[in-house]
């Protein structure tokens, strides 16, 4: 049994007392003293040319301090993009300027125009009221392959198409897998849309700017996942602020799922506003506003193929994917349809050539970009359904398919077709798993029974991969990244022998106050209740990414590890003079330092209160104080991987999908709090099937979103969901970094949508609706009816 | 939200005179006008609250009538119909969440018909009287169409009085986002016949689906609907269902209906 508080233990989230009692402190709770307002006056149509812009009646409505628009932005850069893409003919992709407010042309609905900043949040808006925009509205380019006709609206007059960049992987493999598919013995294709999506984290984003003018310093607080980031971004690419005089801070912040990795022109609003009138300025967003600001997720169109020889072995894929960027780039949009999904598409199998194609799309819409899981559930989705869709034509099992093909425990560390190297695995071990714990083999006798009452049951597989832990800096750069994707640590021992940790990771959900305490506390031995985690504060933590694709344990958990080894090693050295013993000689147990084969010891606390009250230290050769940091640079992505099954059953009256069992069998090598890896995968678990049965972000032909708010964008609530079996037993530890942890956060989100899609075509086939090869996300009520009936 | 005045009367001749200023309008739960003047989609200068009223409020059986106050919020519908009209004491259990069923009121619906509400449909099929502050008015007639009512300029909902059937059910399809009735059917079964109310499915608001009641009323039997199907014209299509599948369902969750009524 793991130590209580130690790597291992389900020890009970301790920031859970303060969210749970109404005591978490969040951005919006934040109030300083003389703050102002600002109410963002935002376009209302997708697609037009601003005219004219008067704000004198505006400006004289009570409360309003001023009001800035376009044209208060000339001095100021762009909002920047984080990773540049090169497409296949070796060119760098189009890359338009992103204004902080819309300068001569707004290019989606919800594009600011002006901001008015008032003594109160509803004198702003009573003012934006006031302000007269004339627009000429112009034609908008939405669908992505209209928007790439020669005479389609553009996007960005200066910019010679709609089209982003048009990327190939690996370019150099291409004429091998077309010839692998003209030699195939069958050749599966499948077309799909991967629908667009609204983040909706349960908070909604909010920006406070504050400035000093005696000291010139700059503070935003803002609801981010990763405030060095942030710093980084809008101090050196838009404010041109250094960063020893802008501070960053992300407090509490109420959950994320990548739509808060991102700069956002809000945040540099804020910050730029309060310099100017010298007064704190706070935007807090409405959940509507939040639908037509914050970036959206997913929205590909892809074709795919599979080819297969005489034995059913996989020889090439290929894939042609259509990638909605929105209007303008954000943070990371081009790397998710290219680098986070192209390098995934090989999933667990040997399939020796893959080519994927890329167009990325510039249209009028809401900016897309990363959302839990990233370009990867987009890969796995098209993957798993394509495996479940050939299993079919051949009229083989989908499990023996897979299996078949799946990469051997014997072949690791594997390198893909795709440039990523696995380093450790084993699918059917996984795979026999689920099968188990879900109870396959019962499943006839259950579907028979559901037969009885008119219900057609289905069971539905998906077996996915993913890479996190993201990521080797010197790859990323030859990759396009603007950034380093390092993490850290400082590990501050006090002198009583308490710790307070600082770390480059944020947590807006995942529970690192919790586990990253476990680690530290596993290490020296001592209770976990002895160790602080502080994050969210550029001024008091080392440099560090942030928080997202899966990354904090496996990146800024080794990070914490490695300082936590310096202190250990130091600590040790005192230990030996304390001890006059041979450092060598002096072991660490249960937070006890002893030189070996003596009785001979002294406790944590001896050791660090020496460090810092060094009355008996050897000063003459070593520094007192008992503080290290460490920086991680990972050698490589790490792939966590498992089975799904989903079983279920369709109303054939009706439409209907009810999930009945949900059985997830995940490899996430080691585990440090088990129970929150399974609260991680059971909230991945319910997004992938909101993605799968519900959630659909839709923009009419003229660029109006149609599922702007709950009433119709279709949220997943307690009661559709089922109760999930989770186990994470089999594990493969991941061979590179020092805890052997491969990451949880995104795996619920990839693995399901296919398993759920794959469950309802297996339900319709049964039922005999053998017509029925694929429905499109979300299968809806009215969706599965009108497949089933030919509509 | 613009700034109003808010007024909350004790009686129904306060509230009526209070409505009769400019630009009043009457505020029972608040479920669909407060967002909506949130969203300042909705200026009113006054606000004149009804839920003061006690006159508005309560469940009581009259002989074979079952009436309703007009303020009286779902959730006393749901529990206090429960022994009287079991189908419309479920019907109000399954309107929108906790908050909604505390706060939201029955004349509230009525006045809004919304469409894809459940209290019209309930108070169609079962041939209920709406009684205003001047007059009384057959449920056959106050509807008239999407959002619109027989209702004149200041005239308030008092009650609703519903003759309880022999039995009946409601069924209901929920839109999955915000779980109004994608089609919701009312069957409720009288002496003199069946009455079929459809909702959430028509462009013009709650109907009477007529070849279901003929089927019904000469055989009350979910076998008695089979080849039965309502025209998709007219009917709603959105993101959440076509003409034809609302078409569709209109046969289906009346035959749940009879099948569930008791």
């Amino acid at each position: 049994m793991p130590k209580d508080g130690g790597i291992g233990a389900s020890t009970k989230r301790r920031e859970d007392l303060r969210f749970l009692t109404g005591n978490g402190r969040y951005t919006d709770d934040l109030n300083l003293r003389g703050q102002l307002h600002a109410y963002f006056l935002r376009s209302q149509v997708a697609h037009g040319r601003i005219d004219k812009i008067d704000t004198a009646d505006a400006a004289a409505m009570p409360g309003v301090v001023r009001i800035f628009t376009a044209k208060d932005f000339e001095a100021v850069g762009g909002i920047p993009c984080g990773w540049q893409v090169t497409d296949k003919h070796g060119q760098p992709m189009q890359e338009p300027k992103h204004p902080v407010l819309a300068e001569g042309k707004v290019r989606h609905v919800g594009d600011p125009i002006a901001v008015v900043v008032a003594e109160s949040a509803e004198q702003a808006r009573d003012a934006s009221e006031a302000i007269v925009v004339d627009i000429t509205e112009l034609p908008a380019a939405v669908d992505m392959k209209a928007a790439l006709a020669a005479d389609a609206p553009k996007v960005h007059d200066d910019l010679t198409s709609n089209l982003c960049y048009d990327w190939g992987f690996v370019e150099e493999n291409k004429a091998a897998v077309d010839e692998a598919f003209a030699n195939a013995a069958h050749v599966t294709t499948l077309e799909l849309v991967n629908q667009r999506l609204v983040a909706n984290p349960m908070e909604p984003r909010v920006a406070v700017g504050d400035y000093d003018p005696w000291n010139d310093q700059s503070t935003l607080y803002t609801t981010s996942q990763n405030p060095h980031v942030i710093r980084l971004l809008m101090g050196a690419f838009v404010l041109g602020i250094p960063e020893h005089k802008l501070r960053v801070v992300a407090p509490d912040v109420g959950g994320g799922f990548g739509s808060k990795i991102f700069h956002y022109a809000e945040e540099a609003f804020c910050t730029f506003a309060a310099r100017q009138l010298k007064k704190p300025v706070k935007w807090t967003s409405s959940r509507s506003e939040a639908f037509l600001s914050d970036a959206q997720g997913r929205d590909h169109v892809t074709k795919m193929q599979l080819a297969l020889d005489a034995d059913n072995n996989f020889t090439a894929i290929r894939t042609e994917t259509y990638a909605n960027m929105g209007a303008y780039l954000s943070t990371f949009a081009p790397s998710v349809p290219t680098w986070l999904h192209g390098t995934l598409m090989a999933g667990n199998y040997k399939t020796p050539l893959i080519y994927v194609n890329v167009k990325a799309v510039f249209t009028n819409t809401v900016p897309v970009d990363a959302y839990r899981g990233a370009g990867r559930p987009e890969a796995t989705y098209q993957l798993e359904r394509i495996v479940d869709k050939a299993a079919r034509e051949l009229g083989v099992d989908p499990i023996a398919l897979r299996r078949q093909n799946f990469i051997q425990p014997d072949q690791f560390p594997y390198a893909t077709p795709v440039a990523v190297e696995y380093d450790t695995g084993n699918y059917d071990a996984t795979m026999d798993k689920m099968l188990e714990v879900a109870d396959y083999a019962g499943f006839a006798a259950r579907a028979e029974e559901s037969k009885k009452r008119g219900k057609l049951r289905g069971f539905g597989i998906a077996h996915y991969i993913e890479a996190c832990g993201i990521a080797p800096s010197n790859l990323v750069g030859q990759l396009g990244a603007r950034a380093g994707l390092y993490e850290s640590a400082t590990v501050r021992v006090n002198a009583t022998g308490s710790i307070s940790v600082f770390t480059g990771s944020h947590s807006h959900g995942q529970g690192h106050e919790t586990t990253f305490a476990q680690v530290v506390a596993d290490m020296i031995g001592i209770d976990a209740g002895q160790v602080e985690i502080n994050h969210g504060d550029t001024s008091n933590t080392p440099m560090g990414m942030g928080t997202y694709g899966s990354r904090s344990l496996a990146v800024g958990g080794s990070a914490l590890v490695k300082a936590t080894n310096k202190i250990i090693n130091k600590a040790k050295k005192i230990a030996a003079h304390l001890l006059e013993a041979a450092e060598a000689d002096i072991e660490l147990k249960d937070g006890k330092f002893s030189v070996a084969g003596t009785d001979k010891a002294v406790d944590w606390a001896g050791v660090t209160l020496a460090a810092y009250v060094p009355h008996n230290y050897p000063l003459e050769s070593m520094e007192p104080g008992l503080e290290e940091t460490a920086f991680y640079d990972p050698s490589n992505f790490t792939y966590p991987a498992g089975a799904y099954g989903c079983e279920l059953e369709v109303d054939p009256e009706t439409g209907k999908v009810e999930i009945l069992a949900f059985t997830a069998a995940d490899d996430f090598g080691n585990v440090v709090n088990p129970m929150i890896v399974e609260g991680q995968v059971h909230g991945g678990l319910a997004q992938g099937i909101g993605q799968a049965l519900m959630e659909n972000c839709v923009y009419d032909a003229d660029g109006q979103l149609v599922s702007g708010s709950f009433m119709d964008y279709a949220m997943p609530r307690a009661d559709d969901v089922p109760n999930y079996k989770v186990d994470h037993s089999c594990n493969t530890p991941c061979t590179h970094n020092p805890l052997g942890v491969k990451g949880c956060g995104e795996a619920g989100a990839i693995g399901s949508p296919p398993a759920v899609i794959n469950g309802v075509i297996d339900a319709l086939q049964r039922g005999g609706y053998s017509h029925v090869t694929h429905i499109d996300m979300p299968a809806s009520p009215s969706r599965v009816w009108a497949a089933m009936n030919g509509k | 939200m613009y700034n109003f005045d808010f007024v909350k009367p004790a009686s129904v001749a306060d509230a009526v005179a209070a409505l009769a200023g400019e630009e009043a309008q009457p505020l029972s739960g608040g479920m669909t006008l407060l967002p909506s003047m949130k969203q300042r989609l909705n200026a009113p200068a006054t606000l004149v609250s009804l839920t003061g009223i006690d006159a508005l409020k309560g469940v009581c059986r009259e002989g074979n009538m079952l009436v309703i106050g007009a303020a009286t919020p779902h959730a006393v519908v749901a529990k206090e119909a429960a022994a009287d009209y079991p189908a419309l004491a479920a019907l109000a259990g399954q309107i929108g969440d906790p908050m909604v069923r505390n706060r939201g009121t029955i004349g509230g619906s009525l006045a809004n018909n919304d469409p894809s509400a459940c209290y019209p449909s309930a108070t169609l099929a079962s041939g209920a009287t709406i009684v205003t502050n001047t007059r009384e008015i057959a449920a056959d007639d106050f509807f008239q169409g999407m959002f619109s009512t027989a209702l004149h300029e200041g005239e308030i909902i008092t009650a609703v009085k519903f003759p309880i059937p022999e039995k009946a059910a409601y069924a209901k399809f929920m839109q999955p986002a915000s779980r109004f009735a994608l089609t919701g059917a009312f069957v409720a079964k009288y002496a003199d016949g069946v009455r079929v109310a459809i909702t959430g499915a028509s462009e013009g608001g709650v109907f009477r689906w007529s070849e279901g009641e003929a089927a019904l009323s000469s055989n009350f039997s979910a076998e008695a609907l089979n080849g039965l199907s309502a025209s998709a014209d007219g009917m709603i299509g959105d993101l959440h269902g076509t003409p034809d599948y609302r078409a569709h369902l209109v046969g289906v969750m009346t035959r749940r209906a009879v099948a569930a009524a008791h």
